[in-house]
């Protein structure tokens, strides 16, 4: 039996409450009026106004020596017009900073769902991955299951927290979703939007509140059904609660591939109403996949050096790692496929996605892929490296972050445009949910052995030696 | 390489009390032995179906494209249709080979040799039909990149169907390496049985010399591992390089991101079926009932259950984001209500039936390890996929932007006789394949004798009960 130590849960504690400060603080701070809204801006533009002089410095000596001079210099004269027309909407535009005050007002509630966005689809997905586990009849991974179960038990709690957005949301508790808003369906309204008014079928709030409710109920339930086999089985003299689990899995898995895309369409893509891309559920659980593996990894490395799991052997950690390499590359190629067909494409109603990410995102846009792809590629390539547990680590982190940004690139740019950063509120949701998540965790890892004793296929993961 | 024990719960993968000289025995008879009566039927239809395509292939090439049933708006829909339901078929093969070596999946020994067989004879087909379309074959290697001395204009690399060259020759190269290296023991093998001189120096030349020592296992092995790492990312490529010959377009209907994915896994959707067709006779007329048992028919439609729900979630998403883009184009589409409803409703209907609906019996345990369901089911499913590729072309080229240019594509008896024609030469080279090569990899299936033959299973599992 695992023992949660004193030591890591008042750690995991004071990062919930350290994270919760800042989530705090990023509520408090956000602006409640206009009129604040136009101070914090009017700092920005000074900040800006700043910035752009330097760079018309550094332009003026690059005119000298440089070829692409007149390029530059065109295009620093087209930045300050565009400030000048900054400047100018400022003072008689009051839709441009009624505007930024609305997104302004979001980014604390965007930086909450980010995280939240993040920790519960990478839980259901390591949910998942167990019962692929499971029905594929896989003989090396049994020794992992407890760990996959044990982070399976965080999404009861992230959950709650979960459908306590939704409702907020549902109820205009805040504006990340645009199509809410009212009038957008109501021809005779200013907001009306006919590509909104459209797809009403879809996007209207009781359907997606009771789809929202279907989705996390479900999985809920799957997970609690799980467990409860799982235990149950370790001192059972039949195999009756495996094979329950095992069609159980089956049934999982089928609800999954459904809710998984769907999920994805209300709680990300309906962000941006009028842009739609057939592959992007599938994208987005590329992502949520190689996290998944990597988060497994980790708590399994963890558990490893305090001395727990010791039949687990690095041929297990090394297939872990060939997993995080795999869905790197597989995550890439979603990726790729779907930016590439856009891009070719070249069809305004579909690339307006990609412009605001190129143009407002581009750094983490772009940086990304080094994370996601060049990093990963380059760490796990190496058989021997797949073993050594400090470089699971090291890689695992650098995925973690990565498809992190993913999902930042994912929410913020509708909600926040670019009024985004990294501040309380953004670092703040982060801790507070890693806090809870080791919190959830190691709670759960310590009501259960370490090892699934009742599995028929136990032994074929303790003799794994390859 | 992989661990021996294995859990008491797995079914046998070979059947009967077969001893290594045994499995030898069972795989040669059809090679040492003469061809049956059933044999020379089989082979004449084939011959005679492929001899009639040569017929057609040869009017096509002497009169022109005109003698197909194309037209002013859809300029290619059967041939395109074969070569990608040809390539699709092709998919099968490599997956089994390389994707489930880099599983571990012992049951793939019994049927990769011929999947493989059956891969490399459908990428020749589908090589066919491109070469055809081109109406001048003789100038057939324009599509390579080779200097303008040599006539030709530089090829166009923006162009998908040229990225489709390269894709499917590495893959067809690949593919034959792979092969051919798993088949070099076990020529070797009817080398060293082989009476008849020349015989003898046929199989010894095929062989490379294989001398069964310790060092050639070794890289053997390497040599197994490396190309299915390289082989892997090649199965996805293929497919996705076909689907970017409609997905980088923008006809609506063609112009979705989701077709990467969704296109390889209805590949490999109906390389299974393929595979399960052929081998359901193979069993039969080659004696092979204990080798390719229940339990390989049952995993490969778990496989065909699989990627057939990937497929019918594609289905899905295709169908919701067609209406949830707004575009009343998209209602010609061929997941739409207008295709349902409209002139081409009988193939809708068909790729419904036969893709979706009767592919679910499979759910029933029963009809999966039926021998004959299953047969009857993946034929269904090479139906099914094939009125795939059909409605997605020629659905979506009868109705363009213009109401006023809308046609439909009627096929001629050339059309037909060039499909029917490859199916022909198909089953040309596969039953030359049968009478001559030895279609289990047994030196692999000797492997897996002691750890999963039935035999060997009870011996253990009866001397110590878990």
């Amino acid at each position: 039996m695992y023992q949660f130590s004193s030591k890591l849960k008042i750690g995991a504690i004071a990062l919930m409450v350290i994270g919760l400060i800042g989530i705090i603080i990023s509520f408090a701070s956000a602006p409640s009026t206009e009129a604040e809204a136009a101070e914090i801006l009017a700092h920005q533009e000074a900040a800006h106004g700043a910035h752009g002089e330097a760079h018309a410095t550094k332009t003026i000596a690059h005119d000298e020596t440089h070829e692409h001079a007149d390029k530059d210099a065109h295009h620093v004269d087209t930045t300050h017009e565009k400030h000048a027309d900054h400047h100018a909407e400022e003072g008689h535009d009051s839709g441009h900073l009624a505007h930024v005050f609305h997104q302004l007002q979001n980014r604390p509630w965007a930086a909450f769902y980010v995280a939240l966005f993040f920790f519960t689809f990478v839980t259901v997905v390591v949910f998942a991955f167990l019962n692929i586990q499971r029905v594929a009849q896989a003989g090396w991974s049994i020794v992992l299951f407890r760990v996959m179960e044990g982070i399976s038990g965080f999404l009861p709690y992230v959950s709650v927290i979960f459908l306590a957005f939704i409702v907020i949301t549902a109820f205009h508790g805040n504006h990340l979703f645009v199509w809410m808003a009212e009038g957008t369906v109501d021809p005779s309204s200013p907001n009306f939007d006919p590509i909104i008014a459209n797809k009403s079928g879809w996007l209207n709030v009781p359907r997606w509140l009771i789809c929202s409710i279907i989705y996390l109920v479900g999985w809920n339930v799957f997970v609690y059904l799980n467990r409860k086999n799982s235990v149950l089985q370790d001192n059972a003299s039949d195999l009756k609660h495996y094979y329950k689990n095992y069609k159980l899995g089956v049934a999982f898995l089928a609800f999954f591939i459904f809710t998984e895309s769907m999920s994805v369409w209300d709680w990300i893509m309906g962000l941006d109403p009028h842009w739609f891309s057939t592959l992007f559920g599938w994208y987005v659980f590329a992502t949520g996949v190689v996290s998944a593996l990597t988060v497994i990894a980790m708590v399994t490395v963890y558990l490893k050096s305090k001395g727990y799991l010791e039949i687990v052997n690095n041929s297990h950690l090394h297939d872990l790692a060939k997993f995080m390499f795999g869905f790197s590359i597989f995550w890439t190629y979603l990726w790729f496929a779907q930016f590439m067909l856009i891009w070719y494409a070249d069809m305004p109603e579909e690339t307006t996605y990609f412009v605001q990410r190129f143009d407002e995102y581009k750094f983490l846009f772009l940086g990304m892929i080094p994370l996601n792809f060049i990093l990963p590629i380059l760490m796990l390539v190496n058989s021997d490296f797949k073993r050594i547990p400090q470089i699971v680590l090291g890689a695992g982190t650098i995925i973690l972050i990565g498809h992190y940004i993913d999902v930042f690139v994912m929410i913020m740019p509708a909600t926040v445009g670019d009024q985004w950063g990294f501040g309380w509120g953004e670092i703040g949701s982060v801790l507070f949910f890693l806090g809870l998540f080791i919190y959830a965790v190691f709670t759960t890892i310590s009501k259960a052995p370490l090892i699934a004793k009742g599995n028929p296929f136990l032994h074929e993961s303790e003799h794994f030696h390859y | 390489m992989s661990s021996h024990y294995e859990a008491p719960i797995r079914e046998p993968l070979v059947l009967g009390e077969k001893s290594y000289h045994d499995i030898t025995m069972d795989i040669v008879k059809p090679i040492e032995g003469k061809a049956n009566k059933n044999w020379y039927i089989a082979f004449g239809i084939a011959l005679t179906a492929f001899l009639w395509g040569v017929g057609c292939i040869l009017y096509t090439i002497g009169t022109g494209i005109g003698v197909w049933g194309l037209n002013k708006n859809i300029g290619w829909a059967w041939d395109i249709t074969n070569f990608v339901w040809w390539v699709g078929i092709g998919h099968a093969g490599t997956l089994i080979s390389a994707v489930l070596l880099l599983f571990r999946q012992k049951w793939r020994m019994a049927i990769n040799r011929s999947a493989e067989a059956m891969t490399i004879f459908a990428v020749f087909q589908a090589g066919l039909f491109p070469l055809i379309h081109m109406g001048r074959p003789w100038n057939g290697y324009w599509v390579l990149p080779i200097p303008n001395q040599f006539g030709s204009l530089w090829v166009n690399f923006n162009s998908p169907l040229l990225w489709d060259v390269f894709a499917i020759s590495t893959y067809l190269s690949v593919s034959l390496v792979f092969w051919w290296t798993g088949l070099l023991p076990d020529f070797a093998m009817i080398r060293d049985r082989a009476v008849k001189p020349f015989q003898k120096k046929i199989y010894a030349l095929l062989s490379f010399g294989w001398s069964g020592r310790a060092k050639d296992w070794q890289r053997f092995e390497e040599v197994s591992l490396v190309l299915a790492g390289l082989a892997t990312p090649l199965v996805l490529s293929v497919h996705t390089i076909v689907s970017m010959d409609f997905a980088t377009s923008i006809n609506p209907g063609w112009h979705s991101t989701i077709f990467p994915p969704y296109f390889v896994a209805g590949a490999i959707f109906s390389g299974f079926a393929m595979v399960q067709t052929l081998l359901g006779i193979m069993r039969k007329v080659s004696n092979l009932e204990n080798y390719i048992t229940r339990l390989h028919v049952e995993y490969m439609n778990i496989v065909i259950i699989v990627t057939g729900g990937i497929v019918a979630v594609a289905y899905a998403s295709e169908f919701f984001i067609a209406w949830y883009t707004g575009s009343p184009y998209e209602n010609y589409t061929y997941m739409s209500v207008g295709a349902a409803t409209g002139p081409y409703g009988w193939a809708f209907w068909s790729l419904i039936l036969f893709n979706i609906a009767i592919p679910q019996l499979l759910w029933i345990t029963k009809v999966r390890r039926s021998f004959i369901w299953s047969f009857i089911i993946s034929i269904a499913i090479n139906i099914g996929m094939w009125f795939e590729r059909f409605d997605i072309i020629a659905i979506v080229l009868s109705k363009g932007h213009l109401p006023s240019t809308w046609t439909r594509f009627e096929p001629t008896f050339v059309d037909v006789g060039v499909f029917v024609g490859t199916i022909g030469f198909f089953f040309v080279l596969f039953l030359l394949y049968a009478r001559t090569f030895p279609v289990i990899a047994q030196a692999e299936v000797k492997t897996i004798l002691k750890s999963s033959g039935e035999h060997y299973k009870q011996l253990r599992d009866g001397k110590n009960e878990h």
